[in-house]
Protein backbone atom coordinates (compact mmCIF):
# COMPACT_ATOMS: atom_id res chain seq x y z
CA UNK A 1 0.00 0.00 0.00
CA UNK A 2 3.06 2.30 0.96
CA UNK A 3 4.49 1.48 -2.29
CA UNK A 4 1.34 2.52 -4.71
CA UNK A 5 0.81 5.71 -2.49
CA UNK A 6 4.63 6.37 -3.35
CA UNK A 7 4.11 6.13 -6.97
CA UNK A 8 0.38 8.27 -6.94
CA UNK A 9 2.28 11.18 -5.00
CA UNK A 10 5.04 11.16 -7.66
CA UNK A 11 3.76 9.63 -11.31
CA UNK A 12 4.43 12.93 -12.83
CA UNK A 13 8.22 12.99 -11.99
CA UNK A 14 8.57 9.22 -12.76
CA UNK A 15 6.80 9.68 -16.24
CA UNK A 16 9.12 13.14 -16.88
CA UNK A 17 12.56 10.85 -15.87
CA UNK A 18 11.06 7.50 -18.15
CA UNK A 19 10.39 9.83 -21.12
CA UNK A 20 13.89 11.06 -20.44
CA UNK A 21 15.74 7.66 -20.07
CA UNK A 22 13.31 6.97 -23.16
CA UNK A 23 14.93 9.96 -25.13
CA UNK A 24 18.57 9.59 -24.45
CA UNK A 25 18.29 6.05 -25.27
CA UNK A 26 17.00 6.07 -28.39
CA UNK A 27 19.17 9.00 -29.63
CA UNK A 28 22.04 6.67 -28.36
CA UNK A 29 20.55 3.88 -30.46
CA UNK A 30 19.82 5.36 -33.57
CA UNK A 31 23.50 6.79 -34.17
CA UNK A 32 24.68 3.44 -32.42
CA UNK A 33 22.90 1.44 -34.68
CA UNK A 34 23.62 3.80 -38.26
CA UNK A 35 27.25 3.29 -36.94
CA UNK A 36 27.57 -0.14 -35.77
CA UNK A 37 25.77 -1.33 -39.22
CA UNK A 38 28.22 0.76 -40.99
CA UNK A 39 31.27 -0.77 -39.25
CA UNK A 40 30.03 -4.34 -39.71
CA UNK A 41 29.16 -3.76 -43.50
CA UNK A 42 32.74 -2.09 -43.81
CA UNK A 43 34.98 -4.81 -42.18
CA UNK A 44 33.78 -7.75 -44.62
CA UNK A 45 36.15 -6.34 -46.97
CA UNK A 46 39.28 -7.42 -44.27
CA UNK A 47 38.92 -10.42 -41.99
CA UNK A 48 42.51 -8.28 -40.05
CA UNK A 49 40.22 -5.64 -39.56
CA UNK A 50 37.28 -7.10 -38.63
CA UNK A 51 39.55 -8.83 -35.60
CA UNK A 52 41.11 -5.57 -34.68
CA UNK A 53 37.64 -3.62 -34.66
CA UNK A 54 35.83 -6.74 -33.23
CA UNK A 55 38.33 -6.68 -30.40
CA UNK A 56 38.28 -2.96 -29.75
CA UNK A 57 33.97 -2.93 -29.82
CA UNK A 58 34.80 -5.98 -27.13
CA UNK A 59 37.27 -4.19 -25.06
CA UNK A 60 34.48 -1.05 -24.77
CA UNK A 61 31.92 -3.61 -23.64
CA UNK A 62 33.72 -5.15 -20.85
CA UNK A 63 34.62 -1.98 -19.66
CA UNK A 64 32.56 -1.15 -16.49
CA UNK A 65 29.93 1.38 -17.37
CA UNK A 66 30.66 3.16 -14.36
CA UNK A 67 34.07 3.38 -15.29
CA UNK A 68 33.25 4.12 -18.74
CA UNK A 69 31.33 7.18 -17.92
CA UNK A 70 33.59 9.14 -15.52
CA UNK A 71 36.25 8.30 -18.33
CA UNK A 72 34.08 10.92 -20.76
CA UNK A 73 33.53 13.23 -18.00
CA UNK A 74 37.09 15.20 -18.73
CA UNK A 75 36.45 14.80 -22.32
CA UNK A 76 32.97 16.25 -22.93
CA UNK A 77 31.78 16.80 -19.27
CA UNK A 78 28.41 16.17 -17.88
CA UNK A 79 24.96 15.86 -19.35
CA UNK A 80 23.15 14.23 -21.73
CA UNK A 81 26.30 14.27 -24.49
CA UNK A 82 28.43 11.69 -22.60
CA UNK A 83 25.84 9.58 -22.24
CA UNK A 84 24.78 9.73 -25.43
CA UNK A 85 28.47 8.60 -26.42
CA UNK A 86 29.23 6.55 -23.43
CA UNK A 87 26.00 4.16 -24.41
CA UNK A 88 26.71 4.12 -28.13
CA UNK A 89 30.35 3.09 -27.71
CA UNK A 90 29.08 0.43 -25.20
CA UNK A 91 26.48 -0.92 -27.88
CA UNK A 92 28.66 -1.11 -30.31
CA UNK A 93 30.07 -4.81 -30.17
CA UNK A 94 26.83 -6.72 -30.42
CA UNK A 95 25.48 -4.57 -33.88
CA UNK A 96 29.06 -4.87 -35.41
CA UNK A 97 29.75 -8.27 -34.76
CA UNK A 98 25.90 -9.74 -35.66
CA UNK A 99 26.19 -7.61 -38.86
CA UNK A 100 29.46 -8.89 -39.54
CA UNK A 101 28.51 -12.80 -38.58
CA UNK A 102 25.17 -12.72 -40.96
CA UNK A 103 26.92 -11.30 -43.99
CA UNK A 104 29.82 -13.68 -44.07
CA UNK A 105 27.73 -16.44 -43.27
CA UNK A 106 25.98 -15.69 -46.32
CA UNK A 107 27.20 -18.97 -48.94
CA UNK A 108 30.08 -17.12 -51.60
CA UNK A 109 27.59 -19.28 -54.00
CA UNK A 110 24.58 -16.68 -53.68
CA UNK A 111 27.17 -13.88 -54.01
CA UNK A 112 29.14 -15.38 -57.04
CA UNK A 113 25.42 -15.93 -58.54
CA UNK A 114 24.27 -12.29 -58.00
CA UNK A 115 28.34 -10.66 -59.10
CA UNK A 116 28.24 -13.37 -61.97
CA UNK A 117 24.72 -12.01 -63.17
CA UNK A 118 25.81 -8.51 -63.11
CA UNK A 119 24.16 -7.02 -59.95
CA UNK A 120 26.41 -3.86 -58.73
CA UNK A 121 28.14 -4.05 -54.99
CA UNK A 122 25.75 -1.40 -53.94
CA UNK A 123 22.66 -3.36 -55.25
CA UNK A 124 24.29 -7.08 -53.72
CA UNK A 125 24.67 -5.14 -50.80
CA UNK A 126 20.70 -3.78 -50.30
CA UNK A 127 18.74 -6.54 -52.53
CA UNK A 128 20.84 -9.78 -51.53
CA UNK A 129 23.25 -8.89 -48.75
CA UNK A 130 21.63 -7.25 -46.29
CA UNK A 131 17.93 -8.49 -46.28
CA UNK A 132 19.92 -11.92 -46.00
CA UNK A 133 21.71 -11.00 -43.19
CA UNK A 134 18.60 -9.42 -41.68
CA UNK A 135 18.02 -11.55 -38.74
CA UNK A 136 21.13 -11.53 -37.72
CA UNK A 137 21.36 -7.64 -37.60
CA UNK A 138 17.88 -7.30 -36.17
CA UNK A 139 18.85 -9.84 -33.54
CA UNK A 140 21.98 -7.44 -32.63
CA UNK A 141 19.94 -4.73 -32.25
CA UNK A 142 17.27 -6.28 -29.93
CA UNK A 143 20.38 -6.88 -27.41
CA UNK A 144 21.94 -3.60 -28.43
CA UNK A 145 18.81 -1.75 -27.21
CA UNK A 146 18.08 -3.40 -24.53
CA UNK A 147 21.53 -3.02 -22.93
CA UNK A 148 21.20 0.29 -23.98
CA UNK A 149 18.19 0.83 -21.54
CA UNK A 150 19.58 -1.27 -18.72
CA UNK A 151 23.33 0.69 -18.76
CA UNK A 152 21.38 4.53 -19.30
CA UNK A 153 20.44 4.33 -15.75
CA UNK A 154 24.33 4.94 -15.19
CA UNK A 155 23.87 7.42 -17.06
CA UNK A 156 22.48 9.39 -14.48
CA UNK A 157 25.69 9.22 -12.39
CA UNK A 158 27.16 11.62 -14.90
CA UNK A 159 24.12 14.00 -14.78
CA UNK A 160 22.24 12.57 -17.65
CA UNK A 161 18.89 12.65 -16.45
CA UNK A 162 16.42 9.22 -16.70
CA UNK A 163 15.15 6.71 -14.59
CA UNK A 164 18.19 6.30 -13.02
CA UNK A 165 18.02 9.56 -10.98
CA UNK A 166 15.41 7.62 -8.89
CA UNK A 167 17.91 4.39 -8.46
CA UNK A 168 20.84 6.59 -7.30
CA UNK A 169 18.67 9.28 -4.97
CA UNK A 170 16.85 6.03 -3.36
CA UNK A 171 20.46 4.45 -2.57
CA UNK A 172 21.86 7.71 -0.65
CA UNK A 173 18.44 8.36 0.96
CA UNK A 174 18.24 4.24 1.59
CA UNK A 175 14.66 4.69 -0.05
CA UNK A 176 14.10 1.66 -1.18
CA UNK A 177 10.81 2.54 -3.28
CA UNK A 178 12.57 4.62 -5.32
CA UNK A 179 15.14 2.25 -6.36
CA UNK A 180 12.20 -0.22 -6.58
CA UNK A 181 10.29 2.22 -8.74
CA UNK A 182 13.46 3.32 -10.89
CA UNK A 183 14.37 -0.82 -11.73
CA UNK A 184 10.96 -1.79 -12.21
CA UNK A 185 10.44 0.84 -14.91
CA UNK A 186 13.60 0.08 -16.58
CA UNK A 187 12.82 -3.49 -16.53
CA UNK A 188 9.01 -2.76 -17.89
CA UNK A 189 10.95 -0.54 -20.96
CA UNK A 190 13.50 -3.47 -21.59
CA UNK A 191 10.62 -6.15 -22.03
CA UNK A 192 8.20 -3.83 -23.79
CA UNK A 193 11.14 -2.81 -26.02
CA UNK A 194 12.47 -6.13 -26.64
CA UNK A 195 9.34 -7.63 -27.52
CA UNK A 196 8.46 -4.97 -30.07
CA UNK A 197 11.89 -5.29 -32.04
CA UNK A 198 11.11 -9.44 -31.92
CA UNK A 199 7.92 -8.76 -33.54
CA UNK A 200 9.30 -6.53 -36.55
CA UNK A 201 12.06 -9.21 -36.56
CA UNK A 202 10.02 -12.23 -37.08
CA UNK A 203 7.54 -10.16 -39.60
CA UNK A 204 10.70 -9.59 -41.60
CA UNK A 205 11.69 -13.06 -41.22
CA UNK A 206 8.88 -14.53 -43.92
CA UNK B 1 31.56 -15.70 -80.35
CA UNK B 2 33.94 -15.69 -77.71
CA UNK B 3 38.08 -15.93 -78.29
CA UNK B 4 41.19 -16.33 -76.32
CA UNK B 5 43.85 -15.32 -77.38
CA UNK B 6 47.19 -16.02 -75.33
CA UNK B 7 45.32 -15.61 -72.33
CA UNK B 8 47.61 -16.70 -69.27
CA UNK B 9 46.49 -16.19 -65.39
CA UNK B 10 49.08 -15.90 -62.95
CA UNK B 11 48.37 -15.94 -58.68
CA UNK B 12 51.23 -13.88 -57.25
CA UNK B 13 53.24 -16.64 -54.52
CA UNK B 14 52.23 -19.36 -56.94
CA UNK B 15 54.79 -20.98 -59.18
CA UNK B 16 52.12 -22.56 -62.28
CA UNK B 17 50.30 -20.52 -63.74
CA UNK B 18 46.20 -21.37 -62.97
CA UNK B 19 45.71 -20.68 -66.87
CA UNK B 20 48.52 -21.09 -69.12
CA UNK B 21 48.53 -19.43 -72.89
CA UNK B 22 45.46 -20.43 -73.75
CA UNK B 23 43.65 -20.04 -77.14
CA UNK B 24 40.21 -21.00 -78.19
CA UNK B 25 37.75 -19.79 -80.12
CA UNK B 26 34.24 -20.90 -79.22
CA UNK B 27 31.95 -20.86 -81.99
CA UNK B 28 28.23 -18.97 -81.86
CA UNK B 29 26.07 -21.46 -81.32
CA UNK B 30 27.79 -24.51 -79.69
CA UNK B 31 28.42 -25.44 -76.46
CA UNK B 32 31.84 -26.11 -75.85
CA UNK B 33 33.37 -27.65 -72.74
CA UNK B 34 36.08 -27.21 -70.55
CA UNK B 35 36.98 -30.41 -68.99
CA UNK B 36 39.51 -31.77 -67.01
CA UNK B 37 40.41 -32.59 -63.45
CA UNK B 38 40.11 -29.95 -60.15
CA UNK B 39 42.89 -27.63 -60.33
CA UNK B 40 43.54 -27.25 -64.37
CA UNK B 41 41.90 -23.97 -64.71
CA UNK B 42 38.72 -24.68 -66.59
CA UNK B 43 36.55 -22.74 -64.08
CA UNK B 44 39.06 -20.08 -63.65
CA UNK B 45 39.31 -19.90 -68.02
CA UNK B 46 35.08 -19.61 -67.55
CA UNK B 47 35.15 -16.74 -65.11
CA UNK B 48 37.40 -14.98 -67.24
CA UNK B 49 34.94 -14.43 -69.83
CA UNK B 50 32.52 -12.32 -67.43
CA UNK B 51 35.34 -10.91 -65.82
CA UNK B 52 35.05 -12.40 -62.70
CA UNK B 53 38.96 -12.98 -62.81
CA UNK B 54 41.44 -10.58 -64.98
CA UNK B 55 43.56 -12.25 -66.94
CA UNK B 56 47.55 -11.84 -66.46
CA UNK B 57 48.26 -12.16 -69.70
CA UNK B 58 46.42 -11.55 -73.71
CA UNK B 59 42.98 -10.70 -74.50
CA UNK B 60 39.83 -12.27 -74.26
CA UNK B 61 37.22 -11.03 -77.23
CA UNK B 62 33.41 -11.29 -77.17
CA UNK B 63 31.42 -10.84 -80.60
CA UNK B 64 34.56 -8.98 -81.63
CA UNK B 65 35.14 -6.40 -78.73
CA UNK B 66 37.97 -6.57 -76.15
CA UNK B 67 36.24 -8.03 -73.11
CA UNK B 68 38.64 -5.68 -70.75
CA UNK B 69 37.38 -2.81 -72.83
CA UNK B 70 33.56 -3.53 -72.41
CA UNK B 71 31.67 -2.15 -69.27
CA UNK B 72 31.96 -5.14 -66.79
CA UNK B 73 27.98 -5.32 -65.46
CA UNK B 74 26.83 -4.87 -68.96
CA UNK B 75 28.59 -7.67 -69.84
CA UNK B 76 27.67 -10.03 -66.92
CA UNK B 77 24.04 -8.84 -67.55
CA UNK B 78 23.63 -10.18 -71.12
CA UNK B 79 25.80 -13.64 -70.46
CA UNK B 80 23.82 -16.01 -68.94
CA UNK B 81 25.90 -17.48 -65.56
CA UNK B 82 24.64 -20.85 -63.80
CA UNK B 83 27.14 -22.64 -61.20
CA UNK B 84 27.14 -25.99 -58.99
CA UNK B 85 25.22 -24.19 -56.33
CA UNK B 86 23.23 -22.55 -57.99
CA UNK B 87 22.93 -19.60 -55.92
CA UNK B 88 19.05 -19.01 -55.64
CA UNK B 89 18.37 -15.67 -53.34
CA UNK B 90 16.51 -17.71 -50.71
CA UNK B 91 14.84 -14.61 -49.51
CA UNK B 92 13.01 -14.19 -52.82
CA UNK B 93 10.48 -16.50 -54.73
CA UNK B 94 10.99 -18.35 -57.76
CA UNK B 95 9.88 -15.39 -59.66
CA UNK B 96 12.03 -12.92 -58.23
CA UNK B 97 15.20 -14.68 -58.48
CA UNK B 98 14.59 -15.32 -62.41
CA UNK B 99 13.43 -11.73 -62.92
CA UNK B 100 16.74 -10.48 -61.74
CA UNK B 101 18.58 -9.72 -64.79
CA UNK B 102 15.19 -8.21 -66.30
CA UNK B 103 14.36 -6.15 -63.73
CA UNK B 104 18.28 -4.66 -63.74
CA UNK B 105 17.69 -4.43 -67.87
CA UNK B 106 14.88 -2.09 -67.03
CA UNK B 107 12.13 -4.27 -68.32
CA UNK B 108 7.94 -3.53 -67.82
CA UNK B 109 6.73 -5.33 -65.25
CA UNK B 110 4.33 -7.21 -67.40
CA UNK B 111 6.76 -7.96 -69.81
CA UNK B 112 8.84 -9.79 -67.33
CA UNK B 113 5.54 -11.29 -66.03
CA UNK B 114 4.99 -13.35 -69.47
CA UNK B 115 8.76 -13.77 -69.48
CA UNK B 116 8.64 -15.87 -66.21
CA UNK B 117 5.88 -18.36 -67.17
CA UNK B 118 7.64 -18.72 -70.76
CA UNK B 119 10.57 -19.80 -69.00
CA UNK B 120 9.23 -21.97 -66.25
CA UNK B 121 6.79 -23.27 -69.15
CA UNK B 122 10.59 -24.12 -70.79
CA UNK B 123 12.94 -25.72 -67.59
CA UNK B 124 8.94 -27.62 -67.32
CA UNK B 125 7.87 -26.62 -64.06
CA UNK B 126 4.04 -25.13 -63.95
CA UNK B 127 4.72 -21.33 -63.19
CA UNK B 128 0.86 -21.57 -61.25
CA UNK B 129 2.26 -23.69 -59.04
CA UNK B 130 6.47 -22.22 -58.59
CA UNK B 131 5.93 -18.69 -59.26
CA UNK B 132 5.70 -18.06 -55.50
CA UNK B 133 7.69 -20.59 -54.19
CA UNK B 134 10.88 -20.12 -51.99
CA UNK B 135 13.88 -21.70 -53.17
CA UNK B 136 13.96 -23.81 -49.85
CA UNK B 137 10.76 -25.11 -51.18
CA UNK B 138 12.39 -27.22 -54.05
CA UNK B 139 14.11 -30.46 -54.80
CA UNK B 140 17.59 -29.92 -55.98
CA UNK B 141 16.02 -30.61 -59.68
CA UNK B 142 13.90 -28.08 -59.52
CA UNK B 143 16.19 -25.60 -58.06
CA UNK B 144 18.61 -26.12 -60.85
CA UNK B 145 16.09 -25.79 -63.47
CA UNK B 146 14.97 -22.38 -61.63
CA UNK B 147 18.69 -21.32 -62.28
CA UNK B 148 18.87 -22.17 -65.82
CA UNK B 149 15.37 -20.32 -65.86
CA UNK B 150 16.99 -17.29 -64.29
CA UNK B 151 20.41 -17.67 -66.38
CA UNK B 152 18.10 -17.52 -69.63
CA UNK B 153 16.14 -14.87 -68.21
CA UNK B 154 16.82 -11.77 -70.37
CA UNK B 155 17.61 -14.12 -73.63
CA UNK B 156 21.77 -13.85 -73.68
CA UNK B 157 23.33 -15.21 -76.44
CA UNK B 158 25.99 -16.60 -74.30
CA UNK B 159 25.60 -18.74 -71.37
CA UNK B 160 28.22 -20.10 -68.58
CA UNK B 161 27.73 -23.03 -66.81
CA UNK B 162 29.76 -24.30 -64.16
CA UNK B 163 29.41 -27.94 -63.39
CA UNK B 164 25.47 -27.07 -63.23
CA UNK B 165 24.59 -30.61 -62.75
CA UNK B 166 27.38 -31.76 -60.79
CA UNK B 167 25.41 -32.18 -57.23
CA UNK B 168 22.52 -33.62 -58.59
CA UNK B 169 21.95 -37.35 -58.48
CA UNK B 170 22.63 -39.62 -61.16
CA UNK B 171 18.84 -40.11 -62.59
CA UNK B 172 17.87 -36.23 -62.08
CA UNK B 173 21.50 -35.58 -64.01
CA UNK B 174 21.02 -37.34 -67.05
CA UNK B 175 17.34 -35.67 -67.23
CA UNK B 176 18.41 -32.23 -66.55
CA UNK B 177 21.09 -33.27 -69.21
CA UNK B 178 18.69 -34.25 -72.02
CA UNK B 179 16.25 -31.61 -71.09
CA UNK B 180 19.03 -29.03 -71.90
CA UNK B 181 20.18 -30.28 -75.11
CA UNK B 182 16.55 -30.14 -75.81
CA UNK B 183 16.45 -26.93 -75.27
CA UNK B 184 19.75 -25.91 -76.52
CA UNK B 185 18.66 -27.19 -79.87
CA UNK B 186 15.85 -24.45 -79.60
CA UNK B 187 18.07 -21.90 -78.24
CA UNK B 188 20.89 -22.19 -80.02
CA UNK B 189 23.15 -20.34 -77.14
CA UNK B 190 26.51 -20.19 -77.42
CA UNK B 191 27.47 -21.86 -74.15
CA UNK B 192 30.65 -22.55 -72.02
CA UNK B 193 30.52 -25.41 -69.78
CA UNK B 194 32.88 -26.55 -67.41
CA UNK B 195 32.75 -30.11 -66.12
CA UNK B 196 35.30 -32.94 -64.34
CA UNK B 197 32.86 -35.54 -65.89
CA UNK B 198 34.60 -36.81 -69.24
CA UNK B 199 31.42 -38.41 -69.71
CA UNK B 200 29.32 -35.54 -69.32
CA UNK B 201 31.50 -33.65 -71.86
CA UNK B 202 30.90 -36.20 -74.11
CA UNK B 203 27.06 -36.22 -73.86
CA UNK B 204 26.88 -32.39 -73.85
CA UNK B 205 29.39 -31.39 -76.13
CA UNK B 206 29.65 -30.11 -79.52
CA UNK B 207 33.42 -29.38 -78.69
CA UNK B 208 35.65 -30.41 -75.96
CA UNK B 209 38.51 -28.37 -74.49
CA UNK B 210 40.78 -30.85 -72.12
CA UNK B 211 42.72 -28.78 -69.94
CA UNK B 212 45.30 -30.37 -67.75
CA UNK B 213 47.56 -27.59 -65.43
CA UNK B 214 46.52 -24.61 -67.31
CA UNK B 215 47.16 -25.79 -70.64
CA UNK B 216 44.77 -27.15 -73.24
CA UNK B 217 46.01 -30.38 -74.12
CA UNK B 218 43.11 -30.86 -77.06
CA UNK B 219 40.61 -29.67 -78.69
CA UNK B 220 38.14 -31.52 -80.78
CA UNK B 221 34.60 -33.22 -81.50
CA UNK B 222 33.64 -35.51 -79.03
CA UNK B 223 34.37 -38.23 -81.78
CA UNK B 224 37.55 -37.21 -82.33
CA UNK B 225 38.86 -36.76 -78.93
CA UNK B 226 37.74 -40.94 -78.86
CA UNK B 227 39.23 -41.63 -81.69
CA UNK B 228 42.36 -40.10 -81.13
CA UNK B 229 43.38 -38.91 -77.82
CA UNK B 230 46.33 -36.28 -77.76
CA UNK B 231 48.26 -38.03 -75.19
CA UNK B 232 48.32 -40.33 -72.28
CA UNK B 233 46.49 -37.88 -69.87
CA UNK B 234 43.93 -37.82 -72.35
CA UNK B 235 43.29 -41.36 -72.91
CA UNK B 236 43.43 -41.82 -68.88
CA UNK B 237 40.68 -39.24 -68.56
CA UNK B 238 38.71 -41.05 -71.39
CA UNK B 239 39.14 -44.55 -69.12
CA UNK B 240 39.23 -46.96 -72.15
CA UNK B 241 36.18 -48.80 -74.34
CA UNK B 242 36.97 -45.79 -76.52
CA UNK B 243 34.36 -47.67 -79.32
CA UNK B 244 32.04 -48.61 -77.02
CA UNK B 245 31.58 -44.89 -76.40
CA UNK B 246 31.67 -44.09 -79.53
CA UNK B 247 28.64 -45.67 -80.00
CA UNK B 248 27.00 -43.02 -77.78
CA UNK B 249 28.05 -40.50 -80.25
CA UNK B 250 26.55 -42.32 -83.05
CA UNK B 251 22.89 -41.77 -83.87
CA UNK B 252 20.06 -44.32 -85.21
CA UNK B 253 19.16 -42.05 -88.04
CA UNK B 254 22.50 -41.70 -89.36
CA UNK B 255 23.42 -45.50 -88.97
CA UNK B 256 20.23 -46.93 -91.02
CA UNK B 257 19.81 -47.59 -93.78
CA UNK B 258 16.41 -46.49 -95.80
CA UNK B 259 14.65 -49.96 -95.63
CA UNK B 260 13.27 -50.49 -98.78
CA UNK B 261 9.34 -51.76 -99.51
CA UNK B 262 8.05 -54.56 -101.47
CA UNK B 263 4.54 -53.74 -102.34
CA UNK B 264 1.96 -56.89 -101.82
CA UNK B 265 0.08 -56.80 -104.45
CA UNK B 266 3.10 -56.74 -106.38
CA UNK B 267 3.84 -60.44 -105.27
CA UNK B 268 6.85 -62.60 -104.37
CA UNK B 269 8.34 -62.49 -107.33
CA UNK B 270 9.12 -58.35 -107.48
CA UNK B 271 10.26 -58.94 -103.65
CA UNK B 272 12.54 -61.49 -104.40
CA UNK B 273 14.32 -59.30 -107.07
CA UNK B 274 14.71 -56.34 -104.92
CA UNK B 275 16.31 -58.68 -102.08
CA UNK B 276 18.80 -59.15 -105.03
CA UNK B 277 19.43 -55.50 -105.03
CA UNK B 278 22.75 -54.14 -102.72
CA UNK B 279 21.08 -52.99 -99.43
CA UNK B 280 18.10 -54.52 -99.67
CA UNK B 281 18.19 -57.28 -97.74
CA UNK B 282 15.21 -56.85 -95.94
CA UNK B 283 12.00 -55.26 -96.75
CA UNK B 284 8.94 -53.98 -95.44
CA UNK B 285 5.61 -55.09 -96.81
CA UNK B 286 2.99 -52.54 -97.96
CA UNK B 287 -0.56 -52.43 -99.20
CA UNK B 288 -1.52 -49.96 -100.86
CA UNK B 289 0.66 -47.61 -100.22
CA UNK B 290 1.01 -47.92 -96.39
CA UNK B 291 4.26 -49.51 -94.58
CA UNK B 292 2.98 -52.82 -92.49
CA UNK B 293 4.46 -53.61 -89.31
CA UNK B 294 5.92 -57.25 -91.16
CA UNK B 295 9.02 -57.42 -93.21
CA UNK B 296 10.29 -60.29 -95.33
CA UNK B 297 13.63 -61.24 -96.46
CA UNK B 298 15.64 -63.53 -98.69
CA UNK B 299 16.03 -65.89 -96.60
CA UNK B 300 12.07 -66.12 -95.14
CA UNK B 301 10.93 -65.76 -98.93
CA UNK B 302 12.84 -68.91 -100.15
CA UNK B 303 11.78 -70.95 -96.84
CA UNK B 304 7.96 -69.58 -97.59
CA UNK B 305 8.20 -71.10 -100.86
CA UNK B 306 7.79 -67.60 -103.05
CA UNK B 307 4.50 -66.88 -100.71
CA UNK B 308 4.79 -63.27 -99.56
CA UNK B 309 2.06 -64.00 -97.04
CA UNK B 310 3.72 -66.48 -95.39
CA UNK B 311 7.12 -65.19 -95.47
CA UNK B 312 5.76 -62.26 -93.81
CA UNK B 313 7.24 -61.82 -89.79
CA UNK B 314 6.15 -59.36 -87.35
CA UNK B 315 8.41 -56.58 -86.89
CA UNK B 316 8.58 -56.55 -82.77
CA UNK B 317 12.09 -54.17 -82.12
CA UNK B 318 12.41 -50.49 -83.42
CA UNK B 319 14.13 -47.54 -82.35
CA UNK B 320 13.69 -43.75 -82.44
CA UNK B 321 15.96 -41.93 -84.44
CA UNK B 322 17.42 -40.09 -81.95
CA UNK B 323 18.55 -43.20 -79.89
CA UNK B 324 22.21 -44.03 -79.76
CA UNK B 325 23.73 -46.69 -81.53
CA UNK B 326 24.64 -48.26 -78.31
CA UNK B 327 20.79 -48.50 -77.21
CA UNK B 328 20.61 -50.10 -80.96
CA UNK B 329 23.33 -52.81 -80.08
CA UNK B 330 22.03 -53.34 -76.14
CA UNK B 331 18.17 -54.23 -78.31
CA UNK B 332 20.21 -56.25 -80.49
CA UNK B 333 21.96 -58.10 -77.08
CA UNK B 334 18.60 -58.72 -75.98
CA UNK B 335 16.58 -60.19 -79.10
CA UNK B 336 19.88 -61.85 -80.30
CA UNK B 337 18.75 -60.35 -84.08
CA UNK B 338 21.51 -59.08 -85.95
CA UNK B 339 19.33 -56.31 -87.37
CA UNK B 340 16.40 -54.15 -86.24
CA UNK B 341 14.09 -51.27 -87.42
CA UNK B 342 13.97 -47.74 -87.16
CA UNK B 343 10.95 -45.76 -86.84
CA UNK B 344 9.89 -42.06 -87.02
CA UNK B 345 7.61 -40.37 -83.98
CA UNK B 346 4.55 -41.36 -86.24
CA UNK B 347 5.44 -45.00 -85.64
CA UNK B 348 6.18 -45.03 -89.56
CA UNK B 349 8.93 -47.69 -90.41
CA UNK B 350 11.88 -45.76 -91.73
CA UNK B 351 14.73 -47.74 -92.24
CA UNK B 352 16.66 -50.56 -91.03
CA UNK B 353 20.05 -51.19 -89.22
CA UNK B 354 22.48 -54.31 -89.48
CA UNK B 355 25.02 -55.06 -87.05
CA UNK B 356 27.52 -54.35 -89.68
CA UNK B 357 26.16 -51.16 -89.84
CA UNK B 358 27.84 -50.53 -86.15
CA UNK B 359 31.06 -52.22 -87.16
CA UNK B 360 31.56 -50.17 -90.14
CA UNK B 361 30.15 -46.74 -88.28
CA UNK B 362 32.75 -47.24 -85.63
CA UNK B 363 35.59 -47.78 -88.02
CA UNK B 364 34.29 -45.00 -90.19
CA UNK B 365 34.92 -42.67 -87.12
CA UNK B 366 37.86 -43.66 -86.37
CA UNK B 367 39.21 -42.95 -89.91
CA UNK B 368 37.23 -39.57 -89.68
CA UNK B 369 38.42 -38.42 -86.86
CA UNK B 370 42.08 -38.90 -87.89
CA UNK B 371 41.54 -35.31 -90.01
Amino acid sequence: MDFIRFFNARWQTILQLTLEHLVIVLVAMVISILLGVTVGILICRSRVLARIVLSLAGIMMTLPSLALFSLLIPLLGIGKAPAIVGLVAYTQLPLIRNVHTGITGISPAIIEAAQGMGLTEWKILFRIKLPLAFPAVMAGIRTATVMGIGIGAIAAYIGAGGLGVFIFQGISRTNDKMVLIGAIMISLISILTDRFLGRIQRRFDR
Amino acid sequence: MIRFDCVSKRYPLEATAAVDDLSLHVRPGEICMLVGPSGCGKTTTMKMINKLITPSAGTITIEGRDSQALDTIALRLNIGYIIQEIGLFPHMTVAENIATVPVELGWKPARIAARIDELLDLVDLDPAIYRQKKPRELSGGQKQRVGVARALAADPRIMLMDEPFGALDPITRAKMQDEFLKIQEKLRKTIVFVTHDIEEAMKMGDRIAVLKAGRMVQLGTPMEILAHPADPFVSELIGGRQALKMLNLIFCDRLMRQVAVADRALGAEAALRLAAEPGAARMVLSSGGVRERFYVDGQSLELAGGDLAAAARPITTTMRPRASAQDALSEMFRTGDRFLFVEDDSRQIQGVIELEDLFRQVKGCEHAGQA
